[in-house]
Order: structure tokens, then sequence, then C-alpha cells
């Protein structure tokens, strides 16, 4: 296919008509995949989340400069939530980042969710390897600002960054389950704010009630838009991935990611086989009435579609 | 899933009204399009830039400054220099008559000037890219 071919001498349209074809699940999507899976596992993928209005985007600005100036080549992929009424979006996370634009080595693609729950876009993932496929060393994977449960970033990140602020809530929230469990690394934005160290104080709280942690995340505080601390950030990134690579976790992690992707894939075909074999004919809608009357139970016919599909 | 039509929204140049270009970008939002809005004083360099990476199908831009006749020209020049021509740009703003047809001579595929709805550009939108 021409247009991977042109992706990968660096072509950043044929790059963005990759990525639009994966978005689109357009029929020619499985064959990119198949196609530049052996170009991909190079980039290091770190995961910026956090709550809506935390500082994300402004976050991923300073970094990325911070980055560039080491010359590495850079991904950015920046989810925003889709309507569930309309199916449409506003994406606006460029707006932070509009100075990278002109970068010839950083690619920044806005994404909207599309219905899928968790924090990322369904595409994401794939996303992710056609950036890396392009050649770049960082992909950065900005999540929809997430409530308590948006935990998907942490099935395609290498380093999950969460992005804090202080003034959200008393220090329960930081114990509960969720979001808070999945930052390797933690930043308190808007650490020129009142509440900030206390907020911090909170968090390190939580991550000393965790016993059997094999690496306690470190906690740093930073002021985005007024460019601070962002070098200790990249310090405690860096330092991350030497522990993940030297400790066997990066292995780790990744064939755990990639068993998920794959559990993910057959769960979907599977789905779609049972729909295209029972949607035509009416049996969806026939079964359906007869568990309405309650003639019969979802577990039987669970079990008898599944068979079906045997055969 | 089906294409989405995907609208890269800018303000170009100095002036600093983006109520109307907010508007837009909410009424295309909501007729199902993906709209990545980029904000205040962009360059033409940086929407071409943005809207290569993003994959759009058109590019609206909104001037209330007056640059018009010397910023849609530029964006649709880069456009071409790097084989995107494909890319529909739109105009709204205060946009005098006597400029429309030069603005449309250059390539300015439609003229969205005062008082034109929010339903005729979704519908223009909808007509003009290619399924």
């Amino acid at each position: 296919m021409n247009l991977i071919q042109k992706m990968l001498s660096g072509d950043k349209r044929a790059c963005a008509r990759l990525i639009s074809l994966v978005e689109d699940d357009a029929k020619e999507a499985e064959q990119v995949i198949k196609t530049i899976y052996p170009y991909t596992g190079k980039a290091h993928i770190i995961g910026i989340t956090g709550p809506p209005g935390a500082g994300k985007s402004t976050l991923t600005d300073k970094f990325v400069k911070l980055l560039r100036s080491n010359g590495h080549k850079i991904g950015i992929i920046a989810v925003d939530p889709t309507s569930p009424y309309s199916g449409g979006a506003i994406l606006g996370d460029r707006i932070r980042m509009n100075d990278l634009a002109l970068d010839p080595q950083v690619f920044i693609r806005s994404m909207g969710t599309r219905g899928h729950l968790g924090g990322l876009a369904k595409a994401t993932r794939d996303t992710v390897k056609i950036l890396d496929a392009y050649g770049c060393d960082f992909v950065i994977i900005e999540t929809v600002g997430v409530g308590q449960s948006e935990v998907d970033i942490v099935k395609a990140a290498d380093t999950v960054v969460m992005v804090m602020v202080p003034g959200l809530g008393d220090d329960i929230q930081s114990i509960k389950a969720g979001i808070m469990e999945i930052g390797d690394i933690f930043v308190v934005n808007k650490s020129d704010l009142m509440g900030a160290q206390r907020t911090a104080t909170e968090i390190n709280m939580m991550l000393d009630l965790n016993q059997n942690m094999e690496r306690r995340p470190p906690v740093i505080m930073v002021t985005a838009n007024q460019n601070k601390n962002i070098d200790k950030l990249l310090d405690e990134v860096n330092a991350h991935q030497t522990y993940m690579e030297t400790s066997g976790e990066f292995e780790k992690r990744r064939k755990s990611n990639i068993r998920r992707e794959l559990l993910e894939l057959v769960e979907e075909s599977l789905k779609r086989l049972v729909i295209r074999a029972t949607t035509e004919n009416g049996e969806l809608d026939s079964i359906a009435e007869l568990l309405y009357n309650k003639n019969t139970d979802p577990i039987t016919e669970r079990d008898g579609l599944l068979e079906k599909i045997n055969q | 899933m089906s294409k989405l039509i995907r609208v890269l929204v800018a303000k170009p140049g100095l002036d600093g009204h983006d109520r109307g270009a907010k508007m837009i970008a909410r009424a295309l939002r909501d007729a199902g399009m993906e709209v990545i809005y980029t904000g205040l004083r962009q360059t033409p360099e940086q929407i071409v830039a943005a809207a290569i990476q993003e994959d759009v199908d058109v590019i609206g831009m909104s001037i209330l400054s007056g640059a018009h006749n010397h910023l849609f020209p530029k964006v649709i020049n880069l456009l071409k220099e790097q084989n995107a021509e494909d890319i529909m740009v739109i105009a709204g703003g205060v946009i005098p008559e006597d400029d429309v047809s030069f603005l449309k001579e250059m390539g300015v595929a439609a003229i969205f000037t005062p008082g034109s709805t929010t339903t005729e550009i979704v519908q223009f939108i909808k007509e003009h890219v290619e399924q």
C-alpha cells in the first residue's frame, strides 16, 4: 500500500490519512495494522491523565518542548469526548499546543472518543502503532478528562502520569480505588494555587499506605503554564523508563497489554459474528421477545448463540 | 463505523472576536461533525500544518479584522504547496460584497457573512464533502 510506504518514509499527510482509516474503521484498516505491526514497539508511550481542567494539554505542551530540545521525534494523541447525542465533538486540546504545530518533528492528532468509555478512543491504540512506525521516539497520549474509573490508559501506556490539582476534594478521594491507583508518576499542577502543598501531602500519604508496592511513585509539584518544574517531570519519566527496563516490568506490562488487546479483538469479532448471524433474519428480535415475556433466560440464550456460531 | 466529517475551525490574524467561531464549532458538533478548534491568532502556516495532521475535510476560518484578502489566499497557497488542495476552505466573518468574487476566484468554496444561518453552513459542508 502506497500510503504506508510514504508514512514509513516520514510523510505527514500519509500518516494522518492512515490514522483516519483506523479511526473510521475503514475496510483497509486491518491491512494497515497487519503491515505496520513489524515496525512498531520502539516508541516509549507516555499517558497523561487527570480530571478535566487539570492542565493536561498545557503540561503536554511544555513537556514536549523539553523533549524536543533533546532532539526526540514526538507523536501526541489528544483525546476529547464525543457527544452521546449527535456523535460530533469539539476537539480543543490543540489550543494549548499551537507552537508545536509547526515543528516538523512533532505530530499532533486530536481524537473524539466516538462512544468508547475508559478515557481513550477505540482507535487510540492503533494510532499509537502508526505513530510508532512513523518513527516517533515518544508517543504521548492525553486522555479525556477523567473522573474516578477511566483507567484504560494503563492498558496502553508504559508510563502513566497522573495530573492532579488542588481543591478537588478531601483526603478520602485519594484513597478510593480507581484512577489514583494507576499513576506511575503523580504531578500536582497549578502548584502556585492555595492548597497545592496539602494536595501533594494527601497523595503522598495515600502512596505510603501501599505496603507491597515494588516502586513507590514520586509526587512532583509543577506549574505548567509558568513552565516550572517540567524538568523534574522529565527526570522522573526517564527514571521510570530505566526502572521499567531494568526490573523486567516493561516486558511484563507490554505482554499483559498485548494479551488484553488480543482478547478484546476476539471479543469484538465474536460479537460481530453473532450480530451478523442474528440481526437480518430477525432472530435477535425474537429472542428479545421471548426474554421480555420471561419464556427463557439470558444465560440459556447466550449458550444457544455461542453454539450457533460454533457450527 | 462510517466516516465522520472533520472540520478545522480557526481564527487567523489578530482580531480577538471568537464568539462567531465558537458558535459555528458548536453547531457543527451538534450536526455530528468532529471539530478541531485551534483558537485565536493562528498563522496560515499553523492552520495548514494542523489541517494536514488532523486530516480534516474542511478548514473554516473566521476573520473580522479586514485582513481576509491577505489571509485566505495565503492558506490556499500553502495547501497547494503541500499537495493538500483537496481540503475545502470556507470563510466567515465581516467580508464586504466587493471582495467576495476575488476570494472565490482564489479558491474559497463559500463565504458566509453576517446573517448566514448555521443550518446553511452545515448543509453546505454536508453537500460538498465527498463521503
